[in-house]
């Protein structure tokens, strides 16, 4: 018997059904086919500018930084901002998302360079699928307009978001994304972040940085 | 051969760890976490609620576990990935072995997994001359020092910061050695340049799941420090380890164990990074591995299904139980001698290695029942644990001392009017003896005890008989 079929049978004989059962087939097919939203707290709910807010706040709670821009138009001149404030190289990676690559660079003196990051980088900025209130959560999806890589070796991560992907809580990001590809499809990646990158092994204190950005800038463009 | 346990000489394990100056200087970290969990809980209303979701979520999915492995297995291979089952601690070494082989594997990248602590990975990968390399910064930490995690969510939690600067110096030769590291900056700055390299170089990346989704075929990370997401995302194969109770039915699923899982950990809301991986690099894609394996392992999981032992396939390894254990915080994560330390320790490494090696762990409970009340998942940690002791009763492995007194306790207990007789007599005689000093530093039978605290002279009646007495006047 192969290690696939023995354990089978030993979940089977330990649970006492055949995995013929009607009854326990159709509670899985109905539950895969529905899949039911549980608990979802009330922290992420609210009116559009409520959302907002209050992922503005829970991202700021996790020690990113938040900045509003009234069109994407805006974002390079605020990233260029960013990076001059914090006495940090002009220079910034991003992928091929149309969102990205239409925006003003030229107008400001950084220096572009595109495609996945091979672990030099220092800054990259990508755009985000969605955004989470709840938690102040960014979700970023992989494909060629927004390499994973950008998201973790770069010491500095900035992330567009469009408020009106921000929505109020992980299920709702769920749901787009069986919009966008498919009921029981995935990008290859989904990445949620939730602030910048942290260890605390050394004695239980908070470092940033450990593997991942040091600093993450989210710029949310347009007015809710 | 899965990780030698050191589980039967529990008691040595204890002594040593009590009087280890070093480690009882680091255990107080621990209780760190009461506090941080305690807030995350209150700031969400929902959190109650959510651990009843949490639970139903678990048990529905082990009692039709049979049919999510199927369909998980289906749905990782129509995303072009690859599911390997494992019987055993020797079976999940076989495959991963021969995927590092068959690709000339000089070195793996690994993302924090407690099931390759579980089968030995490290040793068994050194073995066939391949660098296992953890990425982690603690798992790291304890990679140099040669040790085992201390705790399922923070291996080096038994370390201070002068030994990770001490063991740094000690291996890290290559940088100047009057470099400064008095900050604990400079150590995570080292270890993070030091693993990029790692990163970059590293053939296969291999890490844990804390879910897979049977709806996507996904597997599920969750870290701080993008360790094991880089894992999975810079080498060319990407291998999965997970057991079978990593099971979840959809991604609205695991949305409710997210909001349990890193509050009870770390009391954040949610960990950093959660990410999701479904199969390989898609065409188009300028990034992520370019094969995807998961190596499904039983070890005695389905065993443990629809028995005495099955709530604690709910587990999601948060590590609140052994972060509220006042036996944990008093002997580290050491002193349990295997993978799995504190409440969830106990019970589960008796389940995976046998009573008769770690049947001890089980007694090393106070049953406060702090365990229980902070388990996300609900399980009656306490009452696993007694299901345990009275296996071992009745196996013959408890010491003959503690058979021959619970033996003398039962023939008063079963015995009331000679009970009652007995304990009045002797609470009459204890309080008259100890009446001058209020407390006893010596007394016969009473030693285990008494060596290392005193005991307080009875007030003279039996709590029965001032119940009685309590009673009838309130009557």
């Amino acid at each position: 018997m192969s290690a696939r079929d023995d354990i089978l049978a030993l979940v089977r004989a330990s649970l006492h059904v055949s995995g013929a059962e009607a009854p326990r087939r159709a509670a899985v097919a109905s539950r895969l086919a529905e899949a039911p939203v549980g608990v979802v707290p009330q922290r992420g709910q609210g009116t559009r500018s409520q959302i907002l807010a209050t992922f503005k706040a829970e991202a700021e709670r996790v020690r990113a930084t938040v900045a509003e821009v009234a069109s994407a138009a805006d974002a390079p001149a605020e990233i260029a901002r960013f990076l001059r404030e914090n006495n940090l190289p002009a220079t910034l990676r991003h992928g091929s998302d149309p969102r990205l690559a239409s925006l003003p660079w030229s107008a400001t003196a950084l220096e572009i360079s595109h495609g996945p990051s091979d672990g030099d980088d220092v800054n990259a900025v990508s755009a985000a699928f969605a955004a989470i209130a709840e938690t102040g959560t960014l979700a970023l999806v992989s494909g060629s307009d927004n390499p994973t890589t950008l998201n973790f070796l770069p010491e500095n991560h900035f992330v567009l978001v469009f408020a009106e992907d921000v929505v109020g809580d992980m299920e709702s990001v769920v749901a787009r994304l069986k919009a966008t590809y498919g009921q029981g499809a995935m990008p290859r990646a989904v990445n949620f972040v939730t602030g910048p990158s942290r260890s605390a092994d050394i004695e239980q204190t908070i470092l940033l940085g450990a593997h991942g950005p040091r600093r993450l800038h989210i710029v949310v463009v347009g007015q809710p | 051969m899965s990780l030698a346990a050191t589980t039967p000489h529990f008691k040595d394990n204890v002594h040593e760890a009590l009087t280890d100056a070093r480690l009882q200087r680091a255990l107080p970290h621990a209780r760190n976490f009461i506090a941080t969990r305690a807030a995350a809980a209150a700031r969400l209303p929902e959190f109650e609620a959510l651990r009843d979701s949490a639970r139903a979520i678990k048990d529905h999915t082990l009692a039709h576990l049979d049919l999510y492995l199927e369909t998980y297995e289906r749905k990782v291979t129509q995303s072009g990935g690859h599911v390997h089952w494992a019987r055993d601690t020797g079976e999940a070494l076989a495959v991963i072995l021969d995927l590092c082989k068959a690709r000339g594997a000089k070195s793996v990248a690994k993302g924090k997994s407690m099931v390759s602590e579980e089968i030995g990975l490290n040793a068994a990968l050194e073995g066939a001359g391949i660098a296992a390399v953890e990425t982690d910064l603690g798992e790291y930490i304890i990679q140099l020092r040669g040790e085992a995690p201390s705790h399922i969510i923070a291996p080096a939690i038994h370390v201070t910061r002068d030994d990770v600067e001490a063991d740094f110096r000690r291996f890290h030769r290559e940088l100047p050695a009057d470099r400064d590291l008095t900050q604990p900056e400079q150590l995570l700055a080292e270890a993070r340049a030091i693993l990029r390299d790692k990163f970059l170089s590293a053939d296969i990346g291999l890490t844990g799941a804390n879910f897979l989704i049977a709806e996507t075929g996904t597997s599920i990370i969750v870290t701080n420090e993008g360790n094991g997401d880089l894992a999975q995302t810079l080498p060319k194969v990407h291998v999965v380890l997970a057991s079978l109770d990593k099971l979840v039915p959809t991604l609205n699923d695991a949305a409710q164990l997210l909001r349990v899982l890193a509050r009870s950990a770390t009391g954040q809301d949610l960990s950093v990074y959660t990410t999701l991986s479904t199969g390989p690099r898609r065409p188009g894609d300028p990034d992520g591995p370019e094969e995807y394996h998961v190596v499904l392992l039983d070890n005695g999981r389905s065993a443990m299904l629809g028995g005495q032992f099955a709530d604690m396939l709910r587990c999601i390894r948060c590590g609140a139980c052994m972060n509220h254990c006042p036996v944990y915080h008093a002997v580290g994560g050491h002193a349990y001698g295997w993978v799995y330390p504190g409440p969830m320790g106990a019970v589960l490494t008796p389940s995976l290695i046998g009573v008769e090696q770690g049947g001890q762990l089980p007694n090393a409970s106070t049953f406060c029942g702090r365990c229980e009340a902070v388990c996300p998942m609900r399980i009656p940690l306490p009452n696993l644990m007694r299901h345990w002791r009275e296996r071992e009763f009745e196996r013959h492995l408890t010491p003959a001392v503690v058979r021959g007194g619970i033996g003398f306790w039962a023939f008063f207990a079963k015995r009331p009017g000679l009970y009652r007789f007995a304990t009045d007599l002797a609470m009459r005689a204890l309080h008259l003896i100890g009446r001058s000093r209020g407390r006893f530093a010596w007394l016969p039978f009473a030693g285990g005890w008494t060596r290392y605290r005193d005991l307080a002279a009875p007030q003279g009646a039996t709590f029965q008989a001032r119940w009685r007495a309590k009673s009838g006047a309130v009557r």
